[in-house]
C-alpha cells in the first residue's frame, strides 16, 4: 500500500513529510506557489518558493518585501527527503506544476505527486509552454472541465479581435475588451496588431507589464490610459481593461466605444449575453476539455484528484469511462479568475 | 447553410439595431431567392415545427460522441441551452457545408420529419459530417422547433424596405399578403416596382395614440391637453370610437377580402360582409369597423361581437340573434386608385359619396362624423358615449394623409374609461326557464373594512360552459342555505361591467348599478385582491363631476 504524500487540509494542498503546503489560502511556514493568481497565491506565509519569472509578479501581489526563494524550472530541490520540481504549466508567466518525489526510506511507502496548479495546453508566447509530468498521482484544475468546452484556435481569435478593432475604428469607435490583469491581458496584448492604432491599458495592467518586458516577453507599444492620451486616441485605440472597470466612470474619457470580453466562459452564448457586451472572444489560460484529457492521460497516473472549478463531473468521468482513480477535492475558491473580482486596487 | 449561419452568428453577436440592420441588409442582398425566402419564413413567418425530440438528439449525439448522458445533462446545465450544448460537444469537423438553406429544409429536415427512428439517425450523422459547430447550433435549433432570433419584424422590413429603395409600409404590405416559401413570392416581396403588390393584402393599419399619452404629461386636463396639441378645432374631425373588430374591407374584381387589425383573415366568420363586397366598385378597399348592432340602431357588447369570431362550426342561428354592421370610415383605394396620400377630409367625402348609394344596405353603414363647435362642446358630447355605447371618441386631422403604424400626431382617441370593478361571488341562486337546473344568478361582493358586502346581482355575460363550471363550484362550496339562495365559499373573483351607477337607499352598500353584467372570471386573482366598496364610491364620485 502507497499513501498520498500530498493531501487535502482547511488551508489548501499539503505535503506533510515535507511540511509543505501548496497554494495555501491561509498563512503557513512554507508555501510553493504554482502563480500569482489571486485564488493561489495568499499573503501572510513566512516563506514562498516560486519560479523566478514569478518572483516579481508575486511581490507587485503580495508585498515587496516578502520572503521568497526561487527555483527554476526543471531543477531539482531536495527538502526532507522529498524532491521538489517546478515544470511549465503554459498559464501565465512563471506559473509552474509542482512535482513532488518521495526519496529513501519514502519512496516504497508514498506516491509521487503533481500538482498542476492551473494550466493550458494551447499556445501562448507570454509563457513557457506546458509540459506533461510523468507521476503516480496527479492532482488538477478543472474549470473548464466539461466537453462543451473546447478551444478554438487562438490565431483565429487574434485575427477576430483585430478585425473588429479595425472595423471599430472605420466607425469612430474606441476598442475596449476587459480582461483578467495578470497573463490574459499581456497575452491578449502580444496578439494585437500595433499597426492598427494606438494601445492604451488600465493602470492594473499596466502595473503588470515590467516583470513581463523585463523577462523578454515582447509585447507592442503600451501607455498607461490618462485622461489626455485617451482622449486624443478616441476613435482609433484599443484598451485593455480589468472587468471591474465595465460600467465604471473611467470609461467616459474613451467617448464612443464598443466592448468585448476575453474570456473561456465566452464560448456559451448565455454567459456572453448576460455580460452584455457587444462581443465575446473565446480565450482561456485554462486547459479546455481535450487538453484535461490528454494532460492527464499523459501523466501517467492512476489517481487524479480534481479541484479547481467543474468537479465532480470530471471526477465520475474518469472513473467511469477511463477507469482512473479519480476524487474531488473541494476548494475554498470556486469559480474560473476571470470571474473573480479583481482583487488589484484600480489606480487610476 | 454559410449564409444562413453567418447572418445568426450576426445577429446573435451583437444588441445594437445599426448592426443587425447591416447583417440583414448584407445577408439579402447576396442570397439567392431560393434562401433568401427561407431566411424570410424563419425570420417574419413561422417557425418550422418540431422534427425530432430533444431526447432522441440526446441519444444519438451522446452515441456519436462517446459522451455519456449523464455528462451531456451537466453540460447543457452549464450552457443552458440543447441545441449549442450537442453543437459543442460533437466531434469537430473542420468542414463548412456550402449546402443551400433551401436544400436544409427539402433534403433534411422534411425528410427528418417523415423518417422512422433509424433513418432519422442517419439523416442526423449525415447532416453533423458535413456541418461545422455554428452550422450545428442552427440546424439543431431548426430541427428541434426552438429556432429564434433576436431581431423584431419591423428590422427585417427595413433591411428590405433599403435594399429595394421601397417605403417600408410597401414591403410590410407584401408580407401581410399571404406568400410561401418559394422564390418567386420571394421576388415578388422584393420587387423595386411599387406596384407588385399582392391585390388580396390589406394596407398597413394606421393606428391612434391615446391623447395624454403620457402619465407625466405636465398637463394633466384633457381640454387644456387639446387646447395646447391639437389647437383649432375646425382642423380636426371627430368619430365615435366604436366597440369593435377594426377591419379593412377589400373588394377585388374576383374577391372579397376581410383583414382584422392583427392581420387576420376573418373573411369567413363574417359572411353577410363578403356579399357587401359585391355592391362595391371593383378595386376598393374601405378601412373601419365591424360592429355587433341591435335592431335598435346601436351597438351591441363587444363579448357578443366575440361570439360569433370565436365560433368554430358556423352557427346559422347565432347569425341571425347577432346582426352585425361594417361602420367605414376611411376610403384607401377606390377603382384601384391608391388614395392614403390625399388627405382625409377628401378620402372622407369620397366615402360618403359611395356610401350614400348603398344606404339601404342593413351591413353598411359610415361612421358619422360629430359636429363640434369647441373642445368643450366635444367634451360635453363624449360624456353621452357610455350611452351610445361607444368607446369615446376619435380625432383625425382633415388634412393627413393615411399613414401606417402607430405615427403620432394625426389619429387621436379620446377614450371614456370604462366602468369595471373586480367582485368575489358569495350567493347563488337557480336560473328560470331552460336553465332552471343551473344556479346561474349571482350576488357579487366588495371589500367594506374586511368584509365582504353585497353590492349587485348580475345574470349575463358568462358562456354556457362557464356557467356549468360555476355551478359545479357552487354545488361543491356550499356553506348554508337561505330559502332559494345559496351562500357560497367566497373564492371566485369577476370582473363586472356596468353602464352608470348612483345612489340608491334600496341597496345596502348604498349604490345602484345600471345594467351590471360579468364580463370574465378573474383566475388571476384571489378573493383578497378583489375591489373595495371605497372604489366604488370612488367612481360614483367620479360620475357625478363628470
Ligand atoms: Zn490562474
Amino acid at each position: 500500500m502507497t499513501a498520498d504524500l500530498v493531501v487535502s487540509t482547511d488551508r489548501g494542498l499539503y505535503c506533510p513529510l515535507a511540511d509543505i503546503h501548496i497554494d495555501p489560502w491561509r498563512a503557513v511556514d512554507r508555501a510553493i506557489i504554482t502563480h500569482a493568481h489571486a485564488d493561489h497565491a495568499r499573503p501572510g506565509s513566512k516563506t514562498y518558493l516560486c519560479t523566478p519569472e514569478s518572483e516579481p509578479i508575486l511581490r507587485i501581489r503580495l508585498g515587496k518585501d516578502i520572503n521568497i526563494q526561487t527555483l527554476p524550472y526543471n531543477q531539482p530541490l531536495l527538502h526532507n527527503d522529498i524532491r521538489i520540481m517546478l515544470h511549465p504549466a503554459g498559464h501565465v508567466l512563471g506559473s509552474a506544476q509542482v512535482l513532488l518525489e518521495p526519496l529513501g526510506p519514502h519512496a516504497r511507502t508514498h506516491r509521487s505527486c503533481c500538482i498542476s496548479g492551473d494550466y493550458k495546453t494551447t499556445p501562448d508566447p507570454t509563457c513557457t509552454p506546458f509540459e506533461p509530468v510523468r507521476c503516480e498521482h496527479f492532482i488538477t484544475e478543472s474549470t473548464f472541465g466539461l466537453p462543451i468546452y473546447r478551444w478554438p484556435d487562438p490565431r483565429i481569435v487574434f485575427d477576430d479581435i483585430n478585425a473588429w478593432w479595425h472595423n471599430n475604428q472605420t466607425r469612430s469607435l474606441t476598442s475596449i475588451i476587459y480582461t483578467y490583469a495578470l497573463g490574459k491581458a499581456q497575452r491578449l496584448l502580444a496578439g494585437l496588431d500595433p499597426a492598427i492604432g494606438p494601445i492604451l491599458v488600465h493602470g492594473a495592467i499596466d502595473r503588470l507589464l515590467p516583470p513581463y518586458r523585463d523577462a523578454g516577453v515582447q509585447l507592442p507599444p503600451t501607455e498607461r490610459a490618462t485622461a489626455d492620451n485617451a482622449k486624443a486616441s478616441r476613435g482609433r485605440a484599443m484598451v485593455i481593461a480589468p472587468p471591474s472597470a465595465a460600467g465604471s466612470p473611467w470609461l467616459k474619457k474613451f467617448g464612443k466605444h464598443s466592448d468585448a470580453f476575453a474570456s473561456g466562459w465566452m464560448q456559451i452564448r448565455g454567459t456572453r449575453r448576460r455580460r452584455s457586451i457587444d462581443r465575446g472572444f473565446v480565450l482561456s489560460d485554462h486547459a479546455d476539455w481535450p487538453g484535461l484529457l490528454s494532460a492527464i492521460e499523459a501523466t501517467g497516473a492512476s489517481r487524479i484528484g480534481i479541484t479547481h472549478g467543474v468537479v465532480t463531473p470530471l471526477a465520475r468521468y474518469l472513473r467511469e469511462e477511463k477507469s482512473l482513480d479519480a476524487y474531488p477535492i473541494s476548494t475554498r475558491f470556486e469559480g474560473e479568475v476571470d470571474d473573480t473580482p479583481e482583487t488589484d486596487p484600480a489606480t487610476d | 447553410m454559410h449564409r444562413f449561419t453567418r447572418l445568426f452568428i450576426d445577429l446573435d453577436a451583437t444588441t445594437r439595431t445599426s448592426e443587425k440592420l447591416t447583417a440583414l441588409e448584407n445577408y439579402f442582398r447576396s442570397v439567392p431567392p431560393e434562401d433568401g425566402v427561407w431566411a424570410l419564413t424563419l425570420l417574419v413567418g413561422k417557425r418550422p415545427r418540431r422534427a425530432i425530440s430533444h431526447t432522441e438528439m440526446r441519444r444519438i449525439a451522446s452515441e456519436r460522441s462517446g459522451i455519456p448522458l449523464w455528462l451531456i445533462a451537466e453540460c447543457h446545465d452549464a450552457a443552458g441551452d440543447l441545441s449549442e450544448t450537442l453543437a459543442l460537444i460533437l466531434p469537430e469537423s473542420d468542414r463548412c457545408s456550402l449546402r443551400p438553406l433551401h436544400r436544409v429544409f427539402s433534403e433534411w429536415l422534411t425528410p427528418l420529419r417523415n423518417a422512422d427512428e433509424p433513418s432519422r439517425a442517419l439523416l442526423l450523422n449525415e447532416a453533423w459530417d458535413e456541418l461545422d459547430t455554428r452550422q450545428r447550433l442552427v440546424f439543431h435549433k431548426l430541427i428541434s422547433g426552438s429556432f429564434r432570433v433576436g431581431v423584431q419584424r419591423r428590422l427585417v422590413v427595413r433591411a428590405l424596405a433599403n435594399i429595394t429603395a421601397l417605403d417600408p409600409a410597401i414591403i410590410e404590405h407584401r408580407l401581410n399578403a399571404p406568400w410561401k416559401p418559394t422564390p418567386d413570392d420571394y421576388r415578388r416581396i422584393l420587387s423595386p416596382h411599387e406596384h407588385d403588390s399582392d391585390p388580396a393584402a390589406p394596407y398597413p393599419f394606421f393606428l391612434a395614440t391615446p391623447i395624454r399619452p403620457s402619465a407625466n404629461d405636465p398637463i394633466t386636463d384633457d381640454l387644456r391637453w387639446l387646447e395646447h396639441h391639437l389647437a383649432d378645432p375646425s382642423d380636426w374631425l371627430a368619430e365615435w370610437k366604436w366597440d369593435g373588430i377594426r377591419a379593412q374591407l377589400i373588394h377585388r374584381p374576383s374577391l372579397t377580402m376581410l383583414w382584422s387589425r392583427g392581420e387576420e383573415h376573418i373573411t369567413d366568420a363574417f359572411p353577410e360582409l363578403r356579399a357587401l363586397g359585391a355592391l362595391l366598385p371593383d378595386n376598393t378597399v374601405l378601412d373601419g369597423e365591424i360592429v355587433a348592432w341591435s335592431d335598435q340602431d346601436r351597438p351591441l357588447p363587444f363579448s357578443d361581437l366575440q361570439r360569433r369570431l370565436n365560433r368554430k362550426q358556423r352557427d346559422l342561428m347565432l347569425f341571425d340573434d347577432i346582426p352585425i354592421r361594417f361602420l367605414a370610415y376611411d376610403l384607401l383605394e377606390l377603382e384601384g386608385r391608391d388614395l392614403r396620400e390625399a388627405p382625409t377630409a377628401d378620402r372622407r367625402a369620397r366615402l360618403q359619396n359611395i356610401c350614400a348609394r348603398l344606404a339601404s344596405e342593413q351591413h353598411l353603414g359610415v361612421s358619422p362624423t360629430i359636429d363640434f363647435a369647441s373642445w368643450e362642446d366635444l367634451a360635453e358630447q363624449r360624456a353621452a358615449s357610455r350611452a351610445r355605447a361607444v368607446e369615446g371618441i376619435m380625432l383625425k386631422r382633415k388634412s393627413a394623409p393615411y399613414r401606417s403604424g402607430r405615427a403620432r400626431g394625426d389619429w387621436w382617441k379620446w377614450k371614456i374609461d370604462p366602468y369595471t370593478i373586480d367582485a368575489v361571488l358569495i350567493y347563488a341562486q337557480r336560473g328560470s326557464g331552460r336553465r332552471a337546473s343551473l344556479f346561474t344568478d349571482y350576488t357579487f361582493a366588495l371589500w367594506d373594512n374586511g368584509e365582504l358586502v353585497p353590492f349587485t346581482k348580475a345574470y349575463s355575460g358568462l358562456s354556457d360552459a362557464e356557467i356549468r363550471e360555476v355551478d359545479d363550484f357552487i354545488r361543491k362550496h356550499t356553506t348554508g342555505r337561505q330559502g332559494p339562495i345559496r351562500m357560497v365559499e367566497p373564492r371566485l373573483v369577476f370582473e363586472i361591467g356596468f353602464e352608470g351607477l348612483r345612489e340608491s337607499d334600496r341597496h345596502r352598500a348604498g349604490i345602484a348599478l345600471r345594467f351590471p353584467r360579468m364580463l370574465r372570471r378573474r383566475t388571476d386573482k384571489s378573493p383578497d385582491q378583489a375591489d373595495t366598496l371605497e372604489t366604488l364610491r370612488a367612481l360614483l364620485h367620479h360620475s357625478r363631476t363628470d
